[in-house]
């Protein structure tokens, strides 16, 4: 524990800390471009320079020297303003002067430190550098000639992103960053490397020129297109989500959002639902309210009701759902529409049990049947953490990359059965054994994956190796509020209700329901209101305050970010309504009042926080046979609000699909 | 003048072949073994004892560096020598010599070296523009596996020891130590922070020491004629001979070995012929490459050519090539020509090297012609002292430092190419208000 002093403060910090943290801890402010927390050391920018003593009389790049005992760091000398003065001159010769223009303005740290550490001027009369744009796929847009060359996105994308195809070329003031061959950058996180760009680089490319930060409201949300439940910042204008950035957890996202998480927001103002429909003479026309709920109150189905619960629900509208349904007298609950039916009797064992942020001190990990990189990109990235600090991984699957180095065993479940040996030796010395199920291999291999529970010792004292994927946001949140059948979606239909509800499920074998009277209850024209009887609009996750529970059992509160178009509304209160025209009117008059009723019903979704669910496998059959097939067939659409989505289609088609879009010469 | 006897490097002007035979009727490859033999901490006790200091530009005294290398190298993190032949510093040109006609001198010194500091392989980074150089160099290694001096159980001494040679592909950054640790991995070359320095975490994380040349090929013959005879030679604490690179406005220019600490003079006289036109027509020399500052013929004449003479003129001795430059010189071109090789050269990695160089070279240009004003010179001068000791590797000083000279001895030659632009004489003209 090296103690130092920073500008006469005496502080303590811990073994291996920086100069830079040290400065921090002491409540200095030390500028930097190139410096991340969560990226390796460059040093290159120059801009945290200080003066340290002992040392040589020069300042010197507080990010990359250690702090040792007995330092002396002035941050407040002629010495270390005279520095910062010129880095920042050298920095701004070859940085155009087209803030006004520029996307990153009113956010962008050059402003910012060239503010507070500038000189106000600059002595440089000759010509500025330019930079030809380089073409880094549909989500970068690029004006190198801004760049700095911090390499932040670089590093980004061999650290964090495990793909290496940012670089630098040339030397000097003519280097330049730069994809591969100027291709597009491949990675399901590439958004990120425009948060980390400093300066006005790499901007968002979907939204060019669409909005001032400053001219944006915050709002506080939680991310629904995966289930690791990403802490988001929905920013809107007006009636519009403008942008989504991730917020900061070290539990669940760290900093990072992936690209389905950023870039869906323009498929929230496209095929939406905005007015009742019902069916008539077997064509979808418009109708009001009243017409459409006497249209499902005609059908009088008594209690021969079901409810399927889509991938996008927060917990409110699911326990208005069951609210209403159980007043209806039905309990036929389901939220795992594609028709999974993997046993749900123990909570425990089908979370995410070692948390998230313990997947990084893992030692020994085992993925059955999980395409990671795809269903889950920000713990694939705690994968990586964890094999850096020494981790061996194995995987049971077909083969796909994963961003790291793992050994394939085969695509095989019975291999579950009889684990080759140096599996069975990484895990025998594992201090921190973990085995991952990903959908795939839930419903042939979960039997097989509790049975390596016992002998590999997967739950022990203050660990918990034993963890379930999911892909819906809904998933969590729905088993703990019963919405699973036995049988899965087979008994649902086993049970031939003549009323359904499709609560935002979109991806239900509609065929199966055809004798149904259907009723989809949902913010997109998708698969969904396609086989509707009756159409009610509802909101999709921005526009509705909302509980939400990840994979890993974590409790979390959205906030309303816009109000939902048109005559669509709530969930919840369209719920309400028609259990009044139902004649069983459900007993809460607004959304506290239905949370309070939820918190009641499942306390354990009555505060914000990890959930712990007791540990109990349910005893199955140990023999797994079969082969996995991964669930998500193409990341950028995933769900209706991206298949809705003109950038999430683009990604698609040029990232996964190999299409080439022509850039128009400007 | 040092005498024929007193000679490390005998055919450094290939009047005899430089392979394998030949290398041995001069003494090469002559009982290796034994001096192996005296075991790793003698070696490093002699090297020191010899007061051999680094003869890439640094001075680092050379047995002191390999003492810093871990004496009991872990199997999975091996010792790795690596020995700098991007001799690409403007001026230099010694290393080229070593390599075309004397490159058993330095596979000797690379086995005995790598055996002193207990490395299990030696890196030779040649310069990619030497491809004849490289060639010998490639052929010499062949020839000492195929006779057993490299290789398992190399020279009979019972050490398993590999040379490697690796051809650069032209980056003057890559003669810094990391970043040619960072090009031999495979990488674009940039210099690393340090700390860790190459002896803690180097080529592959693994231990590493990077050696000059010059500094590895005479440590055989060190051993063999005895510390204190290196010794012999030179002021105190810069011991030893030298190969010294005379280039420029001098009758005969040449690459000659002599004692350290000769003066300037006498170095010029002995083995060049004097000065283009005489003592009085010298302008100024760089002593030691490009990066170190210019000295003016006053101060240089007698001044002792060592670390330590040159550093007291404001200079260095850096790899000793010596550029003489006569009163015929644009002196102000030719330190802008430097600005240039420094800007086309700096890796662009850290701020204000990158941004520096060509800012400094640009303004050089129109120093040059005059087209400024007389503030700028001081402007530049500023600038140098915002890019001198803010970078990563020494390449931001080796920009800045010339500049530097040129300004200290040389204002009032710039001074007067402005006012002779403007046409005024002696101050810069008014221009009127619009």
């Amino acid at each position: 524990m090296p103690k130092l002093k920073v500008d006469g403060i005496e502080v303590e910090v811990p073994q291996g800390a920086t100069v830079l943290q040290a400065c921090e801890a002491a409540g200095k402010e030390i500028p930097r471009f190139c410096y991340h927390e969560r990226l390796s050391i460059a040093g290159n920018c120059r801009m945290c320079l200080v003066e340290v003593k002992p040392g040589p009389p020069k300042p010197q790049a507080s990010c990359a020297l250690p702090a040792a005992d007995n330092q002396e760091i002035r941050t407040d000398s002629p010495m270390v303003k005279a520095a910062r003065e010129g880095v920042m001159e050298f920095l701004l010769i070859n940085h155009p002067l087209d803030c006004p223009i520029c996307d990153q303005g009113g956010e962008c740290d050059l402003q910012d430190q060239s503010i507070a550490y500038g000189k106000g001027h600059s002595r440089y009369t000759e010509n500025k550098r330019a930079v030809t744009e380089k073409y880094m796929g549909p989500i970068i847009k690029t004006i190198m000639t801004r760049c700095i060359q911090c390499t932040r996105c670089v590093r980004f994308g061999e650290e964090v992103a495990g793909v290496d195809e940012i670089g630098a070329i040339y030397r000097g003031e003519d280097m330049q960053i730069t994809t591969y061959l100027e291709k597009a950058f491949k990675s399901e996180l590439s958004g990120n490397t425009v948060d980390l760009c400093p300066v006005g680089a790499l901007t968002h490319k979907p939204v060019a020129f669409e909005y001032r930060p400053w001219e944006l409201k915050r709002n506080l949300s939680i991310d629904v297109m995966d289930a690791v439940g990403t802490n988001i910042r929905a920013d809107s204008r007006g009636r519009q989500v403008m942008r989504v950035l991730p917020r900061i957890n070290e539990d669940v996202n760290e900093e990072w959002a992936h690209d389905k998480t950023r870039y869906h927001v323009d498929g929230l103002v496209r095929r939406r639902l905005d007015r009742p429909f019902v069916r008539r003479d077997g064509k979808l026309v418009e109708a009001s309210w009243d017409e459409a709920f006497d249209a499902i109150a005609a059908v009088n189905a008594g209690s021969s009701v079901a409810a399927i619960a889509g991938d996008l629900l927060d917990c409110e509208t699911m326990y208005a759902a069951k609210a209403l349904l159980k007043g209806l007298g039905s309990e036929l609950l389901e939220s795992r529409q594609t028709g999974m039916a993997y046993d749900v009797s123990s909570l425990g064992a089908v979370a995410f049990n070692p948390t998230i942020a313990g997947v990084e001190e893992a030692d020994a990990i085992l993925l059955i049947g999980s395409n990671l990189r795809w269903e889950a990109p920000l713990i694939n990235t705690r994968i990586r953490k964890a094999i850096k600090k020494g981790a061996k991984v194995f995987a049971i699957g077909p083969e796909v990359d994963l961003t790291y180095k793992l050994e394939w065993l085969g695509n095989d479940l019975s291999l579950l059965g009889k684990l080759p040996d140096q599996v069975v030796q990484a895990f025998d010395g594992a201090s921190k054994p973990l085995v991952i199920v990903g959908p795939g291999a839930l419903k042939d291999g979960f039997g097989g994956a509790l049975a390596l529970v016992e002998p590999m010792n997967l739950v022990r004292e203050g660990w918990n190796g034993f963890g379930v994927i999911h892909t819906a946001a809904a998933r969590m949140g729905a088993l703990m509020l019963g919405f699973a059948q036995r049988g899965g979606i087979a008994d649902v239909v086993a049970a031939a209700p003549k009323l359904t509800f499709f609560l935002g499920a979109d991806e239900v074998d509609f065929s199966k329901f055809a004798n149904s009277f259907k009723v989809f209850i949902g913010h997109h024209g998708d698969k969904g209101a396609h086989h509707a009887d009756v159409i009610l609009p509802s909101a999709t996750y921005a526009e509705k305050p909302g509980t939400y529970v990840n994979l890993e059992g974590r409790v979390q509160h959205a906030d309303r970010a816009v109000f939902a178009p048109g005559d669509a509304r709530e969930d919840w209160s369209i719920l309400r309504a028609l259990s009044d025209r139902l004649g069983r009117t459900l007993p809460f008059d607004s959304f506290d009042e239905l949370r309070a009723a939820m918190a009641a019903e499942v306390p354990a979704l009555g505060q914000e926080g990890l959930v712990t669910f007791p540990w109990a496998a349910p005893a199955l059959s140990a023999t797994s046979t079969g082969s996995v097939t991964y669930p998500i067939a193409d990341f950028y659409l995933t769900n209706a609000i991206c298949r809705a989505s003109p950038t999430m289609q683009r990604c698609s088609a040029e990232l996964l699909h190999g299409e080439e879009f022509a850039e128009a010469a400007e | 003048m040092l005498q024929d006897k007193d000679r490390i490097f005998t055919n450094v002007y290939g009047f005899q072949p430089w392979n394998l035979p030949a290398a041995r009727m001069r003494g090469d490859w002559d009982d290796t073994k034994t001096l192996m033999a005296l075991g790793q901490d003698t070696i490093i006790d002699r090297v020191k004892a010899s007061g051999l200091r680094g003869r890439g530009g640094a001075g680092f005294p050379t047995g002191t560096k390999w003492s810093f290398m871990p004496k009991e190298p872990r199997p999975d993190r091996p010792n790795f020598l690596v020995i700098n032949a991007d001799e690409s510093e403007p001026g230099s040109c010694k290393d080229r010599e070593i390599i075309r006609h004397d490159p058993h001198k330095l596979i000797e010194g690379a086995l005995i070296a790598g055996f002193a500091m207990r490395a299990r392989a030696a890196y030779i980074y040649i310069r990619g523009e030497y491809i004849r150089e490289a060639e010998t160099l490639f052929a010499a290694v062949r020839e000492a596996y195929d006779s057993g001096m490299l290789g398992k159980n190399a020279a009979g001494s019972g050490y398993d020891f590999d040379v490697f040679v690796h051809r650069g592909a032209g980056a003057y950054i890559c003669g810094e130590e990391t970043a040619m640790l960072e090009s031999l991995e495979g990488k674009k070359g940039q210099p690393r922070l340090k700390p860790p320095f190459p002896a803690g975490a180097g080529l592959y994380g693994c231990p590493t020491t990077v050696n000059n040349v010059e500094s590895i090929a005479v440590v055989p013959t060190i051993l063999r004629r005895g510390p204190e005879w290196f010794s012999s030679f030179g002021a105190e604490n810069n011991k030893g001979t030298k190969l010294f690179q005379i280039s420029g406005h001098v009758n005969k220019p040449v690459v000659v070995e002599e004692a350290m600490s000769i003066s300037f003079r006498e170095l010029i006289e002995t083995h060049c012929g004097g000065i283009r036109g005489g003592w009085d027509n010298l302008l100024a020399v760089i002593p030691g490459g490009s990066s170190v500052p210019l000295v003016p013929a006053a101060q240089i004449m007698d001044c002792a050519m060592d670390f330590d003479g040159l550093r007291a003129v404001g200079s260095g001795l850096g790899t000793a090539a010596v550029i003489v430059m006569d009163k015929s010189t644009d002196i102000v071109r030719a330190i802008s020509r430097l600005s240039y090789f420094y800007k086309h050269e700096s890796c662009g990695q850290c701020t204000p090297c990158r941004e520096g160089t060509g800012w400094m070279w640009r303004v050089m240009e129109r120093l040059r012609t005059g087209d400024a004003d007389i503030s700028e010179i001081d402007t530049l001068h500023q600038v140098t002292k915002q890019v001198e000791g803010h970078t990563i590797c020494a390449l931001g000083d080796a920009a800045a430092w010339p500049i530097q000279g040129l300004i200290r001895h040389f204002r009032p030659e710039i001074e007067r190419r402005i006012n002779e632009r403007n046409g005024t004489g002696t101050a810069p003209m008014q221009e009127a208000a619009e």
